[in-house]
């Protein structure tokens, strides 16, 4: 049974168009306690004093809780692989509130109404002191973020808390500057790309509630349930074992859900208390004290010849982590490793810098991408750009330098290009789009310029040396099986594709594989949902399983039949002597495992890997511009893609279409803006707008699978690679319209209309 | 104060707190497939039929339909099954959390129009934000629904 290719429909889609109740909120204990935090109003201050006398004597109020209140062990809120990257730096409540928006006290209350009032009622005294709100200014300044002696570092990543430096790395091969003396041209120049937000529908949210042994379950919106378990175990210091964490269905996680953002309150109130608690954040909160992109710097010196080869890549970025370190350092190494190694072809030489520093703003996360969207945006325009300096064909440029199927890759940890058919990717992407036809530009007469834009991109498919995905695999007595996962389907139809895969392997329809998780009591180890790995970690640990398993299936048949395992194989629902003829379904295995029987029909896989084998793609756009107003309208884009395998088509081109959308957004609009008091402006969706139908023509997808031959069935990965060539195939596409470059993103019409003006 | 509606064809008499919401009316009443996305009326996950006209429902005072008629898609499974199908077929459904929301607004449009033109769904359905399928799955899915009810696939109910 080939169920590897198929367009089949996620096994949620019928209970998801239909509207069952199956989030978080819909499955929360009815009556329980309702969370909700006092923000800071301030960017950086004491708590000197919290009266919380009057706010007590609301009716219904539960319990109140400051920072004297919760234990002193400092933890990281992102959720990643122990040791973490990220540097313990938070408390459940903390004395020191470091953004406008971070918690001062926990209210817990019987309904929401007397929840709002008791918050209202609450008398703080602050202490309030100088905050960082320029990012440039952060390293070495006198104000410090974490001055605290216990903050700490698990991880050699040279950060400071005493220079506000969350990390500081350096890697380089070759003789980058001498390479650079010896070049025809050198580019260097400097972008920026401001936070912005996931905005998935469903904002951060938890239920907890005590189980009947007394253990903590927390019910969450979550892409890293494991992870979850031990963040929450630190954080409110009990055993792991006394932690059970569910993930229901998610309404989008896109990164932000790889963040403990919404566990920690609910789930210490119900310790508390030992009452069930949930908390909802507002879409208000989501945007004040969510996990959004770190907003950086990225400074591109790029040595070139004049007859256009690329020999010298050097990238720094400055990172602005915001108030806490989630994820900061590892964003910040994406940058320069997920696009430098797009210029494999001719290099010669590479150096990657960076500098993530701490900031009285919101701390920032995981989102799509994870830097690698800020440095492609970066590069990939430094590439564009250089093609205007040299008169060439950008595409022609690129397929001179481009990285190669074979090509071993010095910026990539020396992997080898094992699958890759990038060139063929933009060789078509540029055909789709009407490339030879339209660029650069052309004037339509009525004051508009449609003109065309390109940029590359490339990801990884997972955390080389440090994802585990796990997966069980069971027969049942009626011939069907059951697959028990924790990696976190989050509307990506991770729970279908892997079904499929394991369909395909015991040759049966994808129908007939039940998927359960994730459940961190029943569901195998799994580093979770992030790091674009689910597809190609788990996806292997699920093909392992289903090889086990088929063995021990056909060993069990051969005891029925009595004989020689050898003689005997599994075809779908039958287990065939080959050599008699005789057989035994599926079903009858089963029942035969729960009888007198001491071999289980159940296998236990986990796969983890030493690559990350990228996956590619090329984005192409056609723009109107409006000369007058800089108004941009998004014609048509057109995006190939090698994800390797594709393992469910449909699902795939949807991966793309939302990730160029999200992309569009942020080439275009969308903007974390604070004030001078580091109040962020954009608290809402009135102010921080995210693309409507309405905002762009067509996304046309193609897929140029090339086989890998570390992944399942030839898989990598598609989640994140999506979103990174909006931004500098946009920028292209106004520069060709207009002749200027824009560098900060987002490119909105006012700045356009503006450069406009200032280049008459 | 004391309302009385009809919601989803049985009558609801309830003693509610005037400052309440149809949003939270709506799902203290077990009508889960109503979300909220963004307390402002931007995102279109609150939608429901109030007098078979679409409203958000998190702008609107449970206080105001007293004596009206609410729909939600717990009263619109058929047709929400029939319709969502050609979105499953896209993959279009993805986290599924705007789902209800857009899918009520397009039953209403169909109800309204039943052959709209790309551009005419584009600008009916605006107001329904989805950041997991970038819309075009969305769309393909619609076009598909249009296509097979004009082949003579089973019409909505009115």
């Amino acid at each position: 049974m080939q169920e590897v290719g198929k367009r089949i429909r996620k096994k949620d889609a019928m209970a998801l168009v239909t509207g069952q109740p199956v989030y978080t909120d819909d499955l929360a204990p009815k009556e329980c306690l309702i969370v909700k935090v006092l923000r800071s109003p301030h960017a950086n201050a004491l708590v000197e004093e919290v009266n919380k006398t009057i706010a007590l004597k609301v009716p219904g109020i539960e319990a109140i809780y400051t920072w004297e209140d919760v234990p002193k062990e400092r933890f990281a809120q992102a959720g990643q692989t122990y040791p973490e990257w990220s540097p313990y730096d938070r408390l459940i409540l903390d004395q020191h509130v470091r953004f406008v928006g971070d918690p001062v006290a926990i209210v817990a209350g019987e309904d929401e109404a007397c929840v709002d009032r008791a918050l209202k009622m609450l008398k703080v005294k602050y202490k309030v002191l100088p905050a960082v709100l320029d990012y440039h200014e952060a390293k070495d300044n006198d104000i410090l973020v974490h001055p605290e002696d216990s903050w700490k570092s698990m991880y050699p990543v040279g950060a400071d808390n005493k220079r506000n430096l969350c990390a500081h790395m350096e890697e380089e091969k070759g003789d980058v500057e001498g390479t650079f003396e010896d070049c025809d041209i050198v580019l260097d120049r400097t972008f920026h790309v401001p936070a912005v937000n996931q905005t998935m529908m469903e904002t951060f949210r938890t239920a907890c509630y005590l189980d009947m042994y007394g253990r903590l379950v927390v019910l969450s919106s979550t892409q890293i349930v494991f992870h979850l378990r031990r963040i929450l175990g630190r954080a409110l210091g009990i055993p792991n074992s006394q932690i059970r964490v569910i993930k229901p269905r998610i309404g989008g996680g896109f990164g932000a859900k790889q963040t403990a953002v919404s566990e920690i309150y609910p789930a210490f109130v119900t310790w508390m208390t030992k009452k069930p608690s949930k908390m909802i954040y507002s879409r208000y909160e989501s945007q004040i004290a969510g996990s959004p992109r770190h907003e950086m710097d990225v400074r591109v010196r790029l040595g070139a010849d004049n007859d256009g080869k690329i020999r010298v890549i050097d990238v720094y970025n400055l990172s602005n982590t915001g108030a806490y370190g989630d994820h900061g350092p590892t964003t910040a190494g994406l940058t320069g490793h997920k696009s430098i190694p797009l210029y494999t072809g001719n290099m010669e030489a590479f150096r990657h810098t960076f500098d993530v520093v701490y900031t009285n703003q919101l701390a920032t996360g995981a989102y799509r991408g994870y830097g690698a969207t800020q440095g492609i945006f970066a590069l990939e325009s430094v590439v564009n750009e250089l093609s205007g300096i040299l008169n060439r064909d950008p595409i022609e440029l690129r397929l001179q330098n481009i990285l190669k199927q074979g090509m071993h890759m010095p910026a990539y940890f020396d992997e080898i290009a094992e699958s890759c058919r990038l060139d063929e990717c933009l060789v078509r992407a540029a055909e789709m789009i009407g490339w030879k036809d339209k660029f650069p530009y052309k004037d339509m007469g009525n004051g508009k310029v449609r003109s065309v834009g390109i940029a590359m991109a490339m990801q990884g498919s997972c955390i080389s040396f440090v994802d585990v995905g796990s997966a069980t695999v069971m027969l049942n007595e009626d011939g069907s099986y059951k697959l028990s996962i924790s990696a976190a389907d989050m509307g990506t139809g991770c729970d279908t594709i892997l079904a499929q895969m394991a369909a395909d392997v015991l040759n049966v329809s994808t129908d007939e594989i039940f998927v359960s998780g994730a459940d961190t009591d029943t569901s195998p180890y799994d580093s979770g949902s992030y790091a674009s790995s689910t597809t190609y970690i788990t996806g292997q640990a699920v093909v392992k399983a289903c090889t086990e398993l088929t063995k021990r299936i056909c060993k069990l048949a051969a005891t029925m039949m009595e004989c020689e395992e050898e003689d005997v194989e599994l075809d779908g629902h039958v287990v065939r002597n080959v050599k008699t003829g005789q057989s035994v379904t599926t079903g009858e295995v089963g029942f035969k495992a729960q009888c007198f029987n001491d071999f289980a029909l159940q296998v236990t896989e986990s796969h983890t890997s030493p690559v990350s084998p990228p996956p590619y793609m090329a984005g192409a756009v056609e723009i109107e511009l409006d000369k007058a107003t800089g108004h941009v309208e998004v014609l048509d884009y057109a995006a190939v893609v090698d994800c390797g395998t594709v393992v469910n088509p449909n699902l795939a081109t949807v991966q793309v279409e939302g990730g160029l959308g999200q992309g569009i957004g942020m080439a275009l609009y969308e903007n974390i803006q604070y004030n001078a008091k580091g109040q962020m402006l954009n608290n809402s969706f009135m102010q921080y707008k995210i693309p409507t139908r309405r905002d762009y023509g067509p996304l046309r997808v193609e897929f140029r699978p090339s086989f890998e031959p570390t992944g399942p069935f030839g898989v990598k990965s598609i989640g994140e690679v999506v979103i990174n060539t909006p931004a500098p195939a946009i920028a292209h596409a106004v520069y060709n319209a207009t002749g200027c470059w824009h560098r900060s993103l987002p490119i909105t019409s006012e700045k356009i209309a503006m450069s406009l003006l200032d280049g008459e | 104060m004391i309302i009385s509606i009809m919601l989803n064809g049985k009558k609801v008499v309830d003693d509610i707190s005037p400052d309440m919401t149809l949003f939270n009316f709506l799902r203290n009443h077990g009508c889960y497939s109503v979300k909220c996305g963004c307390e402002t009326t931007n995102c279109g996950l609150c939608t429901v039929f109030l007098d078979d006209k679409p409203v958000l429902s998190c702008a609107i005072l449970a206080a105001r339909v007293d004596g009206h008629k609410v729909e939600t898609m717990e009263g619109l499974q058929e047709e929400a099954e029939e319709f969502g199908r050609f979105i499953a077929d896209q993959g279009a459904e993805q986290c599924g959390f705007c789902n209800p929301g857009m899918i009520m607004n397009a039953i209403a449009l169909f109800r309204e129009n039943a052959h709209p033109t790309g551009e005419e769904i584009k600008q009916y359905l605006a107001g329904n934000l989805c950041r997991c399928s970038g819309y075009e799955g969305q769309l393909r899915g619609i076009h598909a629904f249009i296509e097979y009810r004009e082949n003579g696939g089973a019409a909505c109910r009115k």
